[in-house]
């Protein structure tokens, strides 16, 4: 099926069961802990094996020797592999560090050898006997130290006069930020259990976003055709953009399955997650606003350096900036440092995290300096159109409406406005507003529908990351086909199946349920042909055209299949898909140590058709809650001696536990946008991340007059700022 | 983790003659630190002996007015007893200040002063760390490295890790002591600060322990009254190891002690900035700090350290 054209009023307008709020599907196993989570998978393999990564303890260089003898014959083990034993394995194109193979070091624990053992305590114990020797050569860890050295940032692009308009600006700022480098930190660590046994067919469970990105990465890395490839990932412990990717895990579980002749599991232990598998970059950026008097921006000027390892491309934190608000005269830059870090990659919003957490700092700046009010400021310079192409308009864009509502519901108005003059015993109380946007990207995908003994099963191989995919998939079939949602079955994750958009970007959830309707389409014509009809209606379990009036499940004779993928159109091109959203912060900042504690925050979103709100609400909450992280705790340190994540562990990096989320609010707004999907939807998953961080610091400076510009905004950065004792 | 051998103890001079037996092994309590350390190979002890089951695990009254508290006594119900929180509750707070519930269900009295540093370079085998390998050198004494957390006095050339318990801070404060049971028998009550060893040029000592013996108790002398109070500060609001923390019993005639955590090698505490309490914050952190050898990253402590004990004081 093609979208070629926005959607006209269909049966989405009507629906009786898309939009309604319904819990979880697949809510039942996974409080009873019997969701099959790729490495408890016990029930798919016999026999099998468990292996464990040794990683390698220095940042860049090469291996001279490994002494693998002695874990070889430690008790249990079956099999060592070391780097040195096989050739690097070839990168597939979405792989920038290598996974495995080769004496060539590019960056800390990178895997360097996979013991394979009867039980995870052997093999783990066995991994410490390999000895390993290095040529350690310099590398390049301090972004800093690369941002004053870097003279010509690539432009990407321009528009209008910059220079022009800064010269003959009212009113101007032009201030240095930095954001943080940091990890995904997902409950369940990348993890694999691989059947290679006969070094032909490959069949793995593993936890992963994008079942066909990754069958073709592992066709490459391991020289296979895809067509021996299988790959089951029905659920998934959280992947924030760290599962996009083939990852050491998969790689290691296979080759050790085929080393072995027996089905091989593999996690990545904790620290792995920090320094093996990727990560966001930080960034230090540069933000130049130009205005007039009356609060018209008239000229942005944004350049931002993250890093990467060779051939990556970092996080790019300017993109937001070209389309956000107006302004006739914009200037861009990115360029993305190769340093010898663990591969830097997407993580939730990637760029646009990054890029609000400043260019919304910057934004509350320049209301300062023009005297408007934050709110009325962002309002003032909306638009409909993206300013570096005036001819292309959003489709539905209600940014404006974001903030007059969450001004509403938050009490914005009663706002103290002298920063740092509200004081309620040793903590002083500040409000912060930021604004939200980040694309709506659509991905073509598929699915199958079967009818098939008295159910419908839909099959397709988008993934469900805790997003709710099976929910909103199960209300898809059930709306189209006229059902309800007992009477839906919904297979997952499996290769098998038709190759959907997966998940990702925020485009899962818009893109699949668009080809899981498609899918529905075909098997309504299948049905039409099975029993002679024309145009039949899907209602209340039955199928009715003219006279006929048939139960669905009572049709007779072999099983029915409709498959199809909905293919976006160019149309898409030629106008500016987004969500938006308002972020409101209430804080307490320690007016003693400068501890700050969120007390309140509320979100807006204008994000289309919220096709379950119980779900949609709870992908917005989880991004608010990583956005507090983002602004007061998350960081990766970087050891700049040797060229690491020093704390690689879910003590030293702190996400924000239950104590820092006292009271969250969700409110969407009634929106549809028919040139996103047939069900006039997008995503969320990564809205409620963009712009939280800034709302967060803007409400710090609302409490103490402190401006800080570098995250995370911990206290240490502010104690010689605060009050007196 | 390395494959080791287990037993479990009957009483705690049984416990200490074992361990003096079996040379490297070491005793499991809760298993809250201990576990993680053997998962990464820190500590590789062939034998462990389980302790669970030695009794202890009673907060008793002593003859002159204070408490015994069995070293088994798990940190919930420490925190939780009423005679802790109506007569010594900066031990009260400062323990539900620390780890979280589950944690502090499962973590005991005595491994709690036991507890290893959390110092990032001690918790990554592949790193120098003399505490870890005496003599390896140390990864975080080289520029560069990542030591915001890490210790501002009490240090030395060798190691700038902390002792990361909030517990002994308020035992410090309160002049706790601990009681112990060595292999011969013998039984022996040290001060906080006889028991925790500064690491000069051994690190890895980081107690006066001697080769099998054991905590039995901590011994609480009588309630000493005054205001008490338990400061954590730290960058998320749960579950995070203290930047600075801060013990205060406060006198009505405004002397008092004052402990401090997150800084040093040991809970830290002297009579001499004891003694100027009423002159203010400021005061108190000019002796207690005196000597301090902060590094770039973490001299925002010494600061900290004096807004929050102002902030104790300052009684709003």
């Amino acid at each position: 099926m093609d979208f070629n054209q926005s959607a006209d009023e269909n049966l989405f307008d009507r629906a009786r069961i898309i939009g309604k709020p319904h819990k979880r599907i697949d809510g039942a196993l996974k409080v009873t802990g019997t969701a099959p989570y790729a490495y408890e998978r016990n029930d798919v393999v016999e026999n099998h094996l468990v292996g464990y990564p040794l990683g390698a303890s220095i940042a860049k260089g090469r291996i001279t020797r490994m002494d693998a003898a002695a874990a070889r014959n430690a008790e249990g083990v079956a099999a060592v592999i070391t780097a040195l034993d096989i050739d690097e394995l070839p990168r597939a194109d979405s792989n920038v560090a290598k996974l495995f193979g080769g004496d060539l070091v590019e960056h800390y624990h990178q895997a360097i050898a996979v013991v394979v053992a009867e039980t995870l305590e052997q093999a783990r114990a066995a991994t410490s006997l390999i000895e390993v020797e290095y040529e350690e050569t310099p590398g390049e860890f301090d972004l800093d130290d690369a941002w004053k050295r870097l003279q010509d940032r690539d432009v990407i692009n321009e528009v209008g006069d910059v220079d022009a308009a800064f010269e003959r600006a009212e009113v101007s700022i032009d201030e240095i930020y930095h954001t943080a480098s940091q990890s995904h930190a997902m409950m369940e660590p990348h993890a694999s259990i691989a059947d290679w046994c006969d070094g032909k067919h490959l069949t793995l469970w593993t936890s992963n976003q994008m079942i066909a990105w990754s069958k073709k990465a592992l066709a490459t890395t391991l020289e296979l055709d895809e067509a021996d490839i299988r790959l089951e990932s029905p659920f998934v412990g959280g992947g924030f953009g760290g599962k996009l990717w083939l990852r050491a895990d998969a790689v290691l579980a296979a080759l050790g399955s085929r080393e072995t002749g027996r089905p091989v599991k593999v996690a990545l232990p904790r620290p792995f997650i920090f320094n093996n598998a990727t990560h966001r970059s930080g960034t230090v950026q540069r933000l130049r606003i130009a205005a007039n008097k009356d609060g018209r921006i008239t000229a942005f000027d944004h350049s931002a350096i993250s890093h990467t390892l060779p051939g990556g491309s970092g996080e790019d934190a300017v993109n937001q900036t070209r389309c956000f608000y107006a302004g006739e005269n914009r200037r861009v830059a990115h360029h993305a440092i190769d340093m010898n870090l663990p591969e830097a990659a997407d993580m939730r919003a990637p760029g646009e995290a990054s890029g609000l957490a400043v260019l919304e700092i910057a934004m509350d700046e320049m209301a300062e300096k023009l005297g408007l009010d934050p709110v009325e400021f962002r309002i003032l310079n909306d638009t409909q159109v993206n300013p570096e192409e005036p001819h292309k308009r959003y489709s539905d864009r209600h940014f404006v409406e974001c903030l007059q509502k969450g001004s509403e519901a938050f009490g914005w108005r009663e706002r103290n406005k002298v920063p740092g003059s509200r004081r309620e015993g040793q903590w002083l109380i500040g409000q912060g507003v930021a604004g939200a946007y980040r694309g709506a990207i659509t991905m073509d995908s598929g699915a199958r529908v079967r009818l098939s003994q008295g159910k419908l099963v839909v099959e397709t191989d988008m993934t469900d990351i805790g997003t709710g995919s099976y929910t909103i998939i199960a209300q898809t079939v059930a709306e189209t086909m006229g059902v309800t949602m007992d009477e839906v079955e919904v297979r997952l994750g499996n290769s098998a199946y038709p190759v959907s958009s997966g998940s990702g970007g925020q485009f899962g959830a818009a893109s699949s349920t668009a080809g899981v309707y498609a899918a529905c389409l075909a098997l309504q014509e299948e049905i039409g042909k099975r029993l002679s009809i024309e145009s039949p209606r899907f209602e209340n379990g039955r199928v009715v055209s003219g006279d006929q009036d048939l139960g669905l499940f009572e049709i007779e004779g072999e099983e029915l299949v409709g498959e199809d993928t909905l293919h976006f159109g160019d149309f898409q091109d030629e106008i500016e898909l987004g969500t938006f959203g308002a972020h409101f912060v209430e804080v307490a900042v320690n007016a003693y140590t400068g501890e700050t504690r969120l007390r309140r925050m509320l979100s807006v979103c204008d994000a289309g058709r919220i096709l379950n709100p119980i779900t949609a609400r709870s992908q917005v909450l989880g991004g608010m809650v990583m956005s507090i992280g983002a602004a007061l705790s998350e960081s990766l340190s970087i050891d700049t001696a040797r060229g690491f994540f020093a704390n690689h562990d879910l003590a030293g990096y702190e996400i924000a536990v239950h104590a820092d989320i006292p009271e969250q609010e969700v409110i969407f707004l009634d929106t549809l946008d028919g040139a996103s999907t047939p069900l006039k939807a997008k995503g969320v998953g990564e809205l409620g991340i963009c712009g939280g961080a800034a709302a967060v610091a803007n409400a710090m400076y609302n409490a103490t007059g402190i401006r800080l510009r570098d995250y995370p905004l911990t206290l240490d950065r502010m104690l010689d700022r605060l009050p007196a004792i | 983790m390395k494959a080791f051998s287990f037993e479990r103890a009957i009483d705690a001079a049984q416990a200490a003659k074992r361990a003096f037996e079996m040379p490297g092994s070491k005793f499991i309590a809760g298993g809250t630190n201990l576990l993680d350390l053997m998962k990464h190979e820190i500590e590789v002890p062939p034998h462990l002996i389980d302790v669970t089951h030695i009794g202890l695990d009673e907060i008793t009254a002593t003859d002159d007015g204070g408490l015994r508290i069995g070293a088994l006594v798990s940190n919930t119900a420490l925190g939780a007893d009423e005679r802790i929180r109506r007569d010594y509750p900066v031990l009260s707070r400062a323990l539900f200040a620390g780890a979280s519930s589950q944690l502090r269900n499962k973590a005991s009295t005595g491994g709690n002063l036991l507890q290893r540093t959390r110092c990032p370079y001690f918790f990554d085998p592949k790193m120098p760390c003399n505490k870890r390998e005496p003599g390896a050198g140390c990864a975080a004494l080289d520029e560069g490295a990542d030591t915001r957390q890490l210790g501002v006095i009490g240090t030395s050339d060798h190691c700038i890790a902390t002792h990361p318990s909030d517990m002994a801070v308020a035992l410090r404060v309160l002049d706790a002591e601990v009681e112990t049971i060595d292999p011969e028998g013998r039984t022996r009550r040290l001060t906080l600060d006889e028991f925790y060893l500064l690491p000069d040029d051994t690190p890895e000592v980081e107690n006066a322990l001697s080769p099998g013996e054991i905590i039995t108790a901590v011994v609480l002398p009588a309630p000493v009254g005054g205001t008490q109070r338990y400061f954590k500060v730290r960058d998320r609001a749960s579950y995070a190891f203290a930047l600075v923390s801060v013990a205060l019993i406060e006198q009505e005639n405004g002397e008092g002690r004052v402990a401090l955590g997150g800084v040093a090698p040991r809970p830290w505490r002297r009579d001499d900035a004891d003694a100027e309490l009423a002159n203010g914050a400021t005061a108190v952190m000019a002796k207690l700090l005196d000597g301090a050898r902060p590094t770039p990253d973490n001299a925002y402590k010494l600061v900290l350290a004096e807004r929050t004990l102002a902030a104790l004081l300052a009684k709003e």
